[in-house]
């Protein structure tokens, strides 16, 4: 095992950016952030290959480019395909010596939707193949590119427009799917989770995702005030109450070990700092609606799943 | 022919033949998925790798979409890639077919054609290629094993052409080539790695204007795959047209090249004509329905009649001029359709031909057999009962029903 990478905020400053600005990201876009903090992690020759989605609409505009890497978007559903092909095809010219690369490293990036549920078979295919590749998912919690469509990433009570608040239904009727979990099941080397306000955690995660001989699974909580109904100017602070409310704890499980990430360990130490979701949920206008008497209760439903959730992530974590 | 390489002949499916010539064609990448008529493929070609026979990286992927993507993406990467599908697996690339040659990717991939569902049915038709005939894939069909083996080692030249860098599909009809055992001349494994060589790129201009091979390469990064809005789309799609148009002149090139090492020739590697220079009447189809034509062909010379056969060898390009000029004194055309366009008039290799000639400075009757869907066989007599109809044509100067079905029960 090689030492691991440190680096100081001048390293990341000084370093050069390789997702570059001119990017048609919206004003306050938690995704466009989280794509430069994981291209400061790259440790040299890197192809990116992109899902369709947000990320790769705004930066691949023809006939211009954000991105200073060899970058890839084929379709939706197989960001991790297209990995998987990359991969291949590097490992056996390199071998035929058609490359002169010693190596180069792959990451695939893809929203909730091209993760949780139109790209989840491609996903699983090629990280039960073992693929040497990092998949990075931004997770903005909808289809935020189509216009804030519900997705397996979308939480319990949030409203978007194909699950809209209505007078009869409180949002969304189901349960964020436990992605992170889910690929942990496949016995994959490294699976983690980040959010932009721990950035320092996030370049780091992202480091050590690539740097793990095999696949690696980095899940990123990625805010959208477009789609969040937030103020842009607290994406990045949305991102730390989400971890201050374990509405999304940050973990990492290496070879299956689950263990929890500095940021988070705080609140399994002093539960007492650990914030009611309700302060996380009302600066949201996605989440209005449960702030009136006929869906308090949801409030209620998602603080208990949180608890649920965290309290088994602890055991999880040999914690409790 | 004079500088014909000795050969050896392997007893080889269709499928085994196309296993063959991969193996010899320096592939790079092989992604495929198991799908009923085309898995021998799939299966020989993984006992190559199982054996060390090959240096190939081979993605046994979850579905097609992947292993059509994964093709599509190491051919990106630079690397010479092949794949395999039929029927229903060709339908789930349907989106990726798009996608690769919109990339211009060269991927090759071999179709044992099958019968879409529903009902679902796993023999024979062309229903899989035809609904997939926009989609900007170069379409070879072969008429025999040996075909097979030759369309292979040659498809890879083709797509690769600077000019054309397009994918091709050699399709073989789904077990009467797919599963039938035929002697086939294999050449020499120098001599295909010789004839196929290494890929070579286009040099384009990167976004900060250097000269760069056109591919992933952290050397030079360059942007694949970007969004194109109404104001550069359109330019794209222009120029798939005009390498589809530069296809019909590299095929025939790559054909003559590869013929003079074989000492195999296949028309001019568009159209293979067969009795057709004086022919009155004559048949058109794709694939090995050709050799039952040929066999009807021969006993109604030996009778007198004036029969002929046209075999669209490339239907993708279609080679219009090609078509016209080898009907020219032909006076009646029985097109036959192994597919259907449901709605549409008559099926799509009849409604390709009959385009094409309503530019012909004379037009012969044009009629359409819609034949052997599902797998079902036809006979020689079935064939000549089409020649007899032609003839009837002829005597009549009448066409009843532009659009009759071959063995069908009505």
């Amino acid at each position: 095992m090689q030492s691991e990478w440190k680096f100081t905020a001048k390293d990341i400053a000084e370093k050069p950016d390789l997702f570059t600005s001119g990017h048609r990201a919206c004003a306050g876009c938690a995704p466009a952030t989280v794509m430069r903090l994981i291209m400061k992690a790259v440790r040299g020759p890197t192809i990116v290959t992109n899902a369709t989605g947000c990320m790769e609409v705004v930066s691949s505009i023809y006939p211009y480019t954000s991105w200073a890497v060899p970058w890839l978007h084929t379709a939706f559903e197989n960001a991790a395909a297209n990995a998987s092909g990359i991969e291949a095809a590097i490992k056996i010219m390199k071998k035929k010596g058609r490359i002169k690369h010693e190596h180069v490293d792959v990451i695939a990036i893809a929203g909730d939707g091209g993760t949780y549920d139109i790209g989840i078979q491609a996903l699983s295919g090629a990280v039960e193949r073992g693929h040497d590749f990092l998949f990075v998912l931004y997770d903005n919690e909808a289809y935020m590119n189509t216009g804030i469509q519900r997705s397996g990433g979308t939480p319990l009570g949030a409203s978007t427009t194909t699950s809209p608040a209505g007078t009869v239904l409180p949002g969304k009727l189901e349960y964020k799917k436990p992605i992170a979990d889910i690929m942990v099941a496949h016995e994959m080397p490294y699976v983690a989770t980040a959010a932009p306000y721990y950035w320092r955690d996030l370049i780091q995660k992202a480091r050590r995702g690539l740097e793990v001989n095999g696949p690696a699974f980095l899940h990123v909580f990625a805010p959208c005030p477009r789609g969040w109904r937030s103020d842009p100017s607290k994406s990045i602070e949305l991102s730390r109450l989400a971890v201050e409310t374990c509405v999304f704890p940050l973990w990492e499980a290496v070879n299956g070990k689950y263990q929890l990430s500095p940021p988070s360990k705080v609140f399994a130490s002093n539960p007492q700092k650990k914030k009611p979701v309700k302060e996380y949920l009302q600066v949201q206008g996605r989440f209005r609606h449960l702030f009136t008497p006929k869906f308090e209760k949801i409030v209620d439903e998602i603080q208990r799943i949180t608890d649920e959730r965290w309290n088994r992530l602890l055991k999880k974590c040999e914690m409790s | 022919m004079k500088s014909v390489v000795k050969q050896e002949v392997l007893a080889l499916s269709g499928d085994e033949a196309v296993a063959y010539a991969v193996k010899q064609s320096d592939v790079d990448v092989v992604a495929a998925y198991p799908i009923t008529p085309q898995t021998i493929i799939v299966e020989r070609f993984s006992e190559y790798v199982a054996n060390g026979e090959v240096e190939t990286e081979f993605v046994c992927t979850e579905s097609e979409h992947s292993a059509l993507t994964a093709c599509l993406a190491a051919s990106v990467a630079g690397a010479r890639t092949f794949t395999a599908s039929a029927s229903a697996g060709l339908a789930l690339m349907h989106e990726m077919l798009f996608v690769t040659s919109g990339s211009r990717a060269p991927v090759v991939m071999a179709i044992a054609n099958r019968a879409l569902s529903a009902p679902i049915n796993i023999h024979g038709d062309q229903s899989d290629t035809m609904a997939e005939r926009d989609s900007g894939w170069i379409q070879i069909y072969a008429e025999n094993a040996q075909e097979v083996y030759d369309s292979i080692i040659q498809a890879f030249r083709i797509a690769e052409n600077p000019e054309v860098l397009l994918p091709v599909i050699v399709g073989l009809d789904g077990f009467t080539l797919s599963h039938s055992l035929e002697n086939v001349n294999v050449l020499p494994d120098d001599v295909v790695k010789k004839f196929v060589g290494v890929r070579q790129f286009p040099e384009v201009l990167t976004h900060e204007g250097k000269k760069a091979p056109f591919k992933l390469d952290p050397e030079y990064p360059m942007t694949m795959g970007p969004m194109a809005f109404p104001n550069y789309y359109f330019e794209f799609k222009r120029q798939q047209e005009e390498a589809m148009k530069n296809a019909l002149k590299i095929i025939p090139q790559v054909h003559d090249e590869y013929a003079k090492i074989s000492g195999r020739r296949y028309g001019d590697g568009l159209l293979d004509l067969y009795s057709l220079e004086d022919a009155e009447i004559a048949i058109i189809c794709l694939g090995s329905t050709a050799g039952t034509v040929k066999t009807v062909v021969d006993e109604l010379r030996v009778d007198g009649v004036k029969a002929g056969l046209l075999r669209i060898r490339t239907f993708r390009p279609l080679p219009v001029e090609g078509i016209i000029d080898a009907l020219k004194n032909v006076k009646a055309v029985a097109v036959m359709d192994k597919s259907m366009s449901f709605g549409g008039h008559g099926g799509q290799v009849f409604q390709e031909v009959r385009h094409a000639l309503y530019d012909a400075p004379r037009h012969p009757y044009v009629v359409n057999y819609i034949y052997g869907l599902g797998g079902r066989d036809t006979s020689p007599s079935q064939i000549r009962k089409i020649y007899e109809e032609l003839q009837k044509i002829l005597q009549t100067k009448h066409v009843e029903n532009p659009i009759r079905y071959v063995g069908l029960r009505e």
